[in-house]
């Protein structure tokens, strides 16, 4: 089935081409890392995990997708999301791939990883979360690719994916919740230190994976002869719309709690990023960008008009997947290191070889991504051809 | 006979071929320099047997630097009564005195790049 | 055939009893058998911790700056020392009384406090939650209490950096030999890409030295001893002096107590 990979338009391969020149920079940078260290990052003693983490932390939900087309189709028999689940998973295991890659090239020293294996900690939260994204990766590559195949040969997937399948329904909660773990696990660090963190981390999930999965669906619809379907876009587009309302919803309990409490520690997290702290704020455009963002989204998708329709529905799909990207990818993280322990505030942003390091992570992701998709749609293809 | 492709396959089994032989062209000619390890004058004896230094002294090293940090051993008492300090710096140099006539020789001659040194300091030598 | 896979089988199950019986036989041979031990010099407690009476401290800073402590255990243990305030490498350091206790200070905290510096380094707590978080065991608490690093272990994801409320951890962001100015032969750097910390002088406590900084302090505010010995000095100075902990709220039971 892989062979369908190599036979593609010139626009594929152009595409492919870009990807693989943004990933040679990205690996160039890194490789000036390995030499130099961190220190080419804008990382610090206080703000100790940046951008690389936060990324992680985003994709870790957009891996949500998978699941979240999974389940209504294999438990409640949603029919209309039978022809993209495929989608799903696959954006999901592209996702993962790019959490990985994430955490590796945020260690110090990465050639060491493997010890992470040698010396198995169960007391480690990072230890299975190894676990977690390691298994969720593997259990949406087998059952990906062996329904397709199944499609392709025009023959039943075999009976030992089901089982498989409904395993990976509770894995894909375990991987947020996990993730969540990492830090809602931590004294001293207050805005972390909330017990609805992992809910946070499903709902921005499962809001930010859809999303952009009903963008990929549009693009699909657009450069191939595969319709991922108007109904499957619109029931994605309601799970959208009530993940992301209970997203927002969420932040607003934090910031009740901080707020209404006057638990100094807990305000300084929310505080830093809405107002600034100390005279410190530059998160502050991102976060009213987020919250400007999200609350777009929200109008467009609760409205059924300009759900409905195409072109809003995107508008908002974009905003919701970017508003989710600002809050997970670079607010959550850095903000739990300020204050620091001392309460002085050190910021961080993120330097230009880190950006790009970033970016070439990005590009592998969408490699991956986008070889999986020309082998599903060939297949989809093919098979409707007959 | 025709090769089907031919234009694409020779090529691509000369660029192979030259890619997998070109370790041994870069050093074609050169004699590799024998190792010879300097043994301390004084001191004739190790913690193990030579053989067993020769071939197994990073297992040692290894199980060592586990014993020393992780279970706070730091003294090796050999079977011949003396007792040795379990430390790369305070040990084995003691007695190794040379990083460069000592251990590079082998290293070197092997091409095996230790990390020990990134963060163990070699002693001063006059060069 | 099915002969000789019965003897196969009792060969194999005679060869495995000699295989264990191999080091009890070893022992009734004679051969004397080496033995990994530590100096009976050492220096060994229940559970080590420290008390600093801040009050000698700055009795002493009164006379003239004194830099004593860090000096002798940042040059002890190769600590580089690197100017720029995000990459800087610290084991023991002061930071004003505002800031090692935030959680106590307030409008009208008593002159005699007011930005008055703190000594601070790890405070090889009692249920650290950097050893809960490091994936690999490269930092862990020995049975004296002391919270070690690991240095050939760390594979550099500085979780315990996020996992500490102390501030105590540093991350080698580069090379830090540069930034060494002279070299304690006896003692090893830290490499790019480890985390490192105070790490209680397990080396000196081993052949029964006291901590580098404790020794150093010629105001002797600094006393290192055991909490499990009732008698020790440590434990005479927390009965009959009030003291306080930083950050004694979060659980973490650190054992670096203040007279203040």
């Amino acid at each position: 089935m892989l062979d369908l990979a190599f036979k593609g338009s010139k626009k594929y391969w152009r595409w492919l081409i870009f990807l693989l020149a943004i990933i040679t920079v990205g690996a160039a940078c890194f490789l000036l890392q390995l030499r130099e260290g961190l220190k080419i990052t804008g990382m610090s003693r206080d703000v100790s995990w940046g951008f690389y983490i936060g990324q992680f932390t985003f994709l870790v939900g957009v891996a949500a997708s998978a699941v979240m087309v999974v389940l209504p189709y294999y438990l409640h028999n949603v029919k209309e999301f039978r022809r993209i689940t495929i989608l799903g998973e696959f954006l999901a295991v592209a996702s993962v791939m790019m959490c990985l890659l994430f955490i590796v090239i945020d260690l110090g020293r990465p050639m060491r990883l493997f010890n992470v294996v040698l010396h198995p900690t169960p007391h480690s939260i990072l230890f299975w979360d190894m676990i977690v994204l390691n298994g969720y990766l593997f259990l949406n590559i087998v059952i990906g690719w062996t329904v397709l195949h199944a499609e392709k040969k025009d023959v039943p997937p075999p009976k030992w994916v089901k089982p498989l399948i409904y395993v990976s329904i509770p894995w894909a909660v375990s991987i947020h919740t996990v993730t969540a773990f990492l830090y809602a696990g931590l004294p001293g660090r207050h805005y972390w230190l909330t017990a609805i963190m992992a809910a946070r981390f499903l709902a921005s999930a499962f809001c930010s994976g859809p999303a952009l999965l009903i963008i990929l669906c549009f693009l699909v619809k657009k450069y191939t002869k595969f319709d991922p379907g108007e109904t499957a876009i619109d029931k994605l587009s309601k799970i959208v719309t009530y993940a992301l309302l209970i997203s927002i919803f969420f932040v607003l309990l934090e910031v009740f709690t901080a707020f209404y409490s006057q638990v100094p520690g807990h305000m300084h997290g929310l505080e830093y990023l809405f107002v600034g702290l100390d005279g410190h704020a530059k998160l502050v455009p991102f976060m009213w960008l987020f919250a400007a963002l999200s609350i777009l989204a929200a109008f467009l998708l609760v409205n059924p008009k300009t759900r409905k329709n195409e072109r809003t529905l995107i508008i908002a799909c974009v905003a919701t997947f970017f508003s989710m990207w600002l809050e997970k990818g670079i607010a959550l993280v850095v903000t739990g290191f300020i204050p620091n322990p001392f309460e002085q505030v050190t910021e961080y942003m993120p330097t230009v070889p880190e950006l790009l390091i970033t970016l070439g992570v990005w590009a592998t992701g969408f490699f991956i991504l986008t070889v999986l998709y020309k082998v599903a749609i060939s297949v989809k293809e093919e098979v409707e051809a007959l | 006979m025709k090769i089907y492709d031919g234009r694409k396959i020779i090529p691509g089994i000369l660029i192979a071929a030259v890619i997998f032989s070109f370790p041994f062209w870069l050093n074609f000619g050169k004699a590799a320099v024998p190792p010879k390890p300097k043994l301390p004058k004084e001191v004739k004896n190790c913690v193990e047997p030579t053989p067993f230094m020769r071939t197994s002294h990073m297992e040692l090293l290894n199980k060592w630097r586990n014993l020393v940090v992780r279970e706070n051993f730091r003294i090796f008492a050999a079977p011949d009564g003396k007792d040795y300090a379990m430390s790369l710096q305070n040990g084995c140099l003691k007695c190794h005195a040379s990083k460069a006539e000592f251990c590079d020789q082998c290293h070197k001659y092997l091409d095996v790049k230790p990390y020990c040194w990134d963060c163990h300091l070699a002693p001063k030598e006059n060069k | 055939m099915e002969k000789s896979r019965r003897d196969f089988l009792k060969i194999g199950g005679i060869s495995a009893l000699g295989l264990t019986a191999l080091p009890a036989f070893k022992v009734l041979a004679g051969k004397k058998q080496p033995v990994y031990k530590l100096s009976d010099k050492a220096l060994k407690g229940k559970r080590w911790a420290m008390v600093v009476d801040m009050k000698k401290c700055w009795e002493k800073q009164e006379k003239g700056v004194c830099k004593d402590c860090f000096v002798a255990c940042h040059s002890i243990h190769n600590v580089p020392q690197i100017d720029n305030p995000k990459r800087e490498i610290k084991w023991i350091w002061t930071e004003p009384y505002e800031n090692a206790f935030p959680n106590l200070e307030y409008e009208y905290t008593a002159e005699v406090l007011k930005d008055k510096p703190f000594i601070v380094l790890c405070n090889h707590c009692s249920k650290p939650p950097c050893v809960r978080v490091c994936p690999t065991q490269a930092t862990f608490q020995r049975k004296d209490g002391i919270v070690m690093m690991d240095f050939h272990r760390c594979i550099g994801c500085r979780y315990c950096m996020a996992a500490c409320p102390y501030g105590s951890r540093s991350f080698n962001w580069g090379d830090p030999r540069p930034y060494i100015k002279k070299e304690n032969m006896a003692f090893p750097t830290r490499t790019k890409g480890v985390v490192e910390k105070c790490n209680f002088c397990a080396e000196r406590l081993a052949v029964g030295l006291k901590p580098a900084c404790v020794e150093a302090c010629k105001a002797k505010a600094l006393v290192f001893g055991d909490l499990g010995d009732p008698n020790s000095e440590v434990s005479k100075l927390l009965k009959s002096n009030y003291t306080i902990r930083r950050k004694n709220d979060l659980g973490t039971h650190p054992n670096i107590y203040y007279i203040i």
